[in-house]
C-alpha cells in the first residue's frame, strides 16, 4: 500500500483476513452450518450412524409424485415465463416503441418479481378463483364456465399461471440488458450478407442470447421450485408439491421419520443446486459476447 | 406491422399483470353488498392482531436493515480494498441464499439451534427473534451485497481511504464518514428491497412461530372472506412504495452528481 513508511520495513504478518471474520462467522453460522446439518442429516440414522436409508426412503410413490409435480410446475412456469418475458422485452427494446414505456415497465418488473408469497396467491384467488373477477366475467358475459372446463386455481395450471406473475418480470429484468447488448452492427453485417430477418434471428441473435435465455430458465426453475408461501396460501395442502410437504413435515413430522424430512430437504437443495450450476456456467459463457 | 405486433404483445402482457391486481382491489372493496366500500380495510385496521403483526414485521425489517448494513458495508469495502482475490468467493457465498430455498435454511435453524443444542436460540422469545432476524438478513444478503458492491464500484475506494487515513482517520471514521456517505444511495436501495422482503416473508416466520405479518396474512386467508384481499392490497402498496423509493433515491443521486 504505502511505500514510504517512517519506521524501517519490518516483516509483517498479513492480518487482512481478519476483516472478513464477521462476515464469515455470520454466513458460516446462519447459512452454511444449517444447510450442512440438513445434508449430513439426510445420510444419518436417528442414532447418528451413516446410512442411505433416508435417500432410499424418498423413492416411495407419494414422495416421488410430489417431486414430479413440483418439477412439472417449475418447468412449465419457467418455460412460459422465459418465452413471454422474452417476447415482452423484445417488444420493448426492438419493437420501435416509444422510450417512455421502458422505465415504468422495468420498475413494474422490479415490483412484480418481488410481489410473491401470500398476497400474490390472494390476488389470483380474487381473479381466477371460483368467485373471481375473470371467472365471473366469463360466466355472466360469455357463458363460459371455467370450472366446468376443468380449470381450477388449486391445480397444476392454476399454480403455474400464478407463478408466472413473478417469473415473467424476472425474465424481463435479466434479458433486457442482454437484448441491449445486441450490436446494431451485427444486424447490419447480416443484412449486408443477404440475411433475412428470420435468418438473422435464427443464426446470429438467438445463438448469442441462447446461454442467457437457458441460464435464466435455470434460475426461474430454482425460483419456482423453492416457492413455499404462494403455494400454501393458494392450495392449503390440497396439492402435494415438495415445499408444501416439507412444510408439513417440519411442522408435525407427517412422514413419521424426522430423517426423511432431511432427505426431502436435501433433494430440494440438489435440484435447485443443479439448476443454479447450469445457470452460472451458462452465464459465464454468455458474458464473453455481451461485454 | 412490427410495431403493431410489439404493441399487441405488450398489451397482452400488461393485461395479464393488471387483471389480478384489479381483481384483488375489487374484491377488497366489495364487502358491503352492491356498493364499493372500504369496510374490509376498516375491519383490518381495527384488528389488534393486524397492528401487532404489522408493527412486529416493520420492527424486524428495520432491525434486519441495520444489521445487514453493519455486516455488508464493511465486508464489501474490505474485500474491494484489501482482498480483491476473495471477491469471487464472497460474491458466490452471497448468492447462495438464492440457491438454497428458505424453507431448507429455516429447517436447519430449527434443528441446529433447538433447546438441546450448544446454542439454544429457539429456547427463548428473544433468541427466536434474533434467529428470525438473522434468517431475514440471509434472505436479503444477495440484494444488499449486490447493491453495496455496485455502489462501491462507482467510487475510488483506495484513494478515498488513503486520503482519509493521511488526515488521521481511523478505520471507523473512514467507514462511517467517508465510505458510507458515498454509498448511501446503494445502501438505501438495498434497504428498501430488504424491507419489502421482510414484510412479505412467510416461511421463516411461520416455522419459527413468530407473530409476523406474513403468517397473519395466511391465517386471515384461511378464515375470512374479504379482509385478506384488503391485506394483500396493503402488501402490494408496500412493495410498490419500496420499489418507487429505490427509483427516487437513484434519480436523486444522479442529480447530485450532475450538479457537481
Amino acid at each position: 500500500m504505502s511505500e514510504t513508511q517512517l519506521p524501517p520495513p519490518r516483516r509483517r504478518i498479513n492480518l487482512n483476513w481478519l476483516g472478513l471474520v464477521p462476515f464469515a462467522l455470520f454466513v458460516g453460522l446462519f447459512l452454511i452450518a444449517p444447510t450442512m446439518k440438513i445434508v449430513i442429516g439426510a445420510f444419518q440414522r436417528a442414532d447418528g450412524s451413516f446410512t442411505f436409508e433416508n435417500i432410499a426412503g424418498l423413492f416411495t410413490p407419494s414422495i416421488i409424485a410430489s417431486y414430479w409435480i413440483s418439477i412439472k410446475i417449475s418447468v412449465a412456469s419457467s418455460a412460459i415465463g422465459c418465452l413471454v418475458g422474452f417476447l415482452m422485452a423484445a417488444a420493448m427494446v426492438l419493437g420501435g416503441l416509444p422510450n417512455t414505456i421502458r422505465s415504468p415497465l422495468m420498475t413494474f418488473s422490479g415490483v412484480a418479481s418481488n410481489f410473491a408469497g401470500v398476497p400474490l396467491a390472494f390476488a389470483f384467488l380474487a381473479t381466477l378463483g371460483p368467485l373471481g373477477l375473470v371467472t365471473m366475467f366469463l360466466k355472466t358475459q360469455f357463458g363460459i364456465n371455467l370450472r366446468a372446463m376443468g380449470f381450477n386455481i388449486l391445480s397444476f395450471w392454476g399454480l403455474t399461471i400464478t407463478y408466472l406473475f413473478f417469473q415473467i418480470p424476472l425474465m424481463i429484468l435479466i434479458i433486457t440488458p442482454a437484448l441491449d447488448g445486441l450490436k446494431r452492427e451485427w444486424r447490419e453485417a447480416a443484412s449486408c450478407l443477404g440475411a433475412t430477418g428470420t435468418q438473422y434471428w435464427r443464426m446470429v441473435a438467438l445463438p448469442i442470447l441462447f446461454p442467457t435465455i437457458l441460464g435464466t430458465f435455470a434460475l426461474l426453475f430454482a425460483n419456482a421450485f423453492g416457492a413455499v408461501a404462494t403455494a400454501i396460501a393458494l392450495t392449503g395442502s390440497s396439492l402435494n408439491i415438495v415445499p408444501i410437504m416439507l412444510f408439513a413435515q417440519i411442522r408435525g413430522d407427517v412422514l413419521g421419520n424426522p430423517h426423511l424430512g432431511y432427505a426431502m430437504a436435501f433433494g430440494m437443495i440438489l435440484v435447485t443446486g443443479i439448476a443454479n450450476v447450469i445457470y452460472i456456467w451458462l452465464r459465464m459463457r454468455s458474458e464473453r459476447w455481451l461485454k | 406491422m412490427k410495431k403493431a405486433a410489439a404493441w399487441a404483445i405488450l398489451f397482452l402482457g400488461i393485461t395479464y399483470f393488471v387483471l389480478p391486481l384489479i381483481g384483488m382491489v375489487e374484491f377488497s372493496l366489495s364487502m358491503r353488498r352492491g356498493v364499493y366500500s372500504f369496510d374490509a380495510y376498516a375491519k383490518v385496521l381495527a384488528d389488534p392482531q393486524f397492528r401487532q403483526t404489522f408493527s412486529y414485521s416493520v420492527f424486524m425489517a428495520l432491525l434486519t436493515i441495520v444489521f445487514g448494513m453493519f455486516l455488508v458495508v464493511p465486508t464489501a469495502f474490505w474485500v474491494r480494498l484489501k482482498m480483491p482475490r476473495m471477491r469471487p468467493v464472497v460474491e458466490f457465498v452471497t448468492l447462495l441464499p438464492l440457491v438454497i430455498p428458505a424453507i431448507v435454511v429455516v429447517f436447519g435453524y430449527i434443528r441446529l439451534f433447538n433447546t438441546s443444542s450448544w446454542l439454544p436460540l429457539t429456547g427463548t422469545t428473544f433468541g427466536t427473534n434474533m434467529l428470525l432476524m438473522f434468517g431475514y438478513a440471509t434472505l436479503s444478503l444477495p440484494y444488499m451485497y449486490r447493491a453495496v458492491d455496485t455502489g462501491l464500484r462507482t467510487i475510488d475506494v483506495a484513494t478515498l481511504t488513503e486520503a482519509a487515513q493521511s488526515l488521521g482517520a481511523g478505520w471507523f471514521t473512514v467507514l462511517a464518514r467517508v465510505i458510507l456517505p458515498n454509498v448511501l444511495v446503494a445502501v438505501l436501495s438495498g434497504a428498501f428491497v430488504t424491507f419489502a422482503i421482510v414484510m412479505g416473508e412467510f416461511t421463516m416466520a411461520a416455522l419459527l412461530n413468530r407473530p409476523a405479518f406474513g403468517p397473519y396474512l395466511q391465517l386471515m386467508g384461511a378464515n375470512k372472506a374479504y379482509e385478506p384481499f384488503a391485506l394483500a392490497t396493503i402488501a402490494f402498496v408496500i412493495t410498490w412504495a419500496c420499489m418507487g423509493l429505490i427509483q427516487l433515491v437513484t434519480r436523486f443521486s444522479k442529480h447530485t452528481k450532475a450538479a457537481r
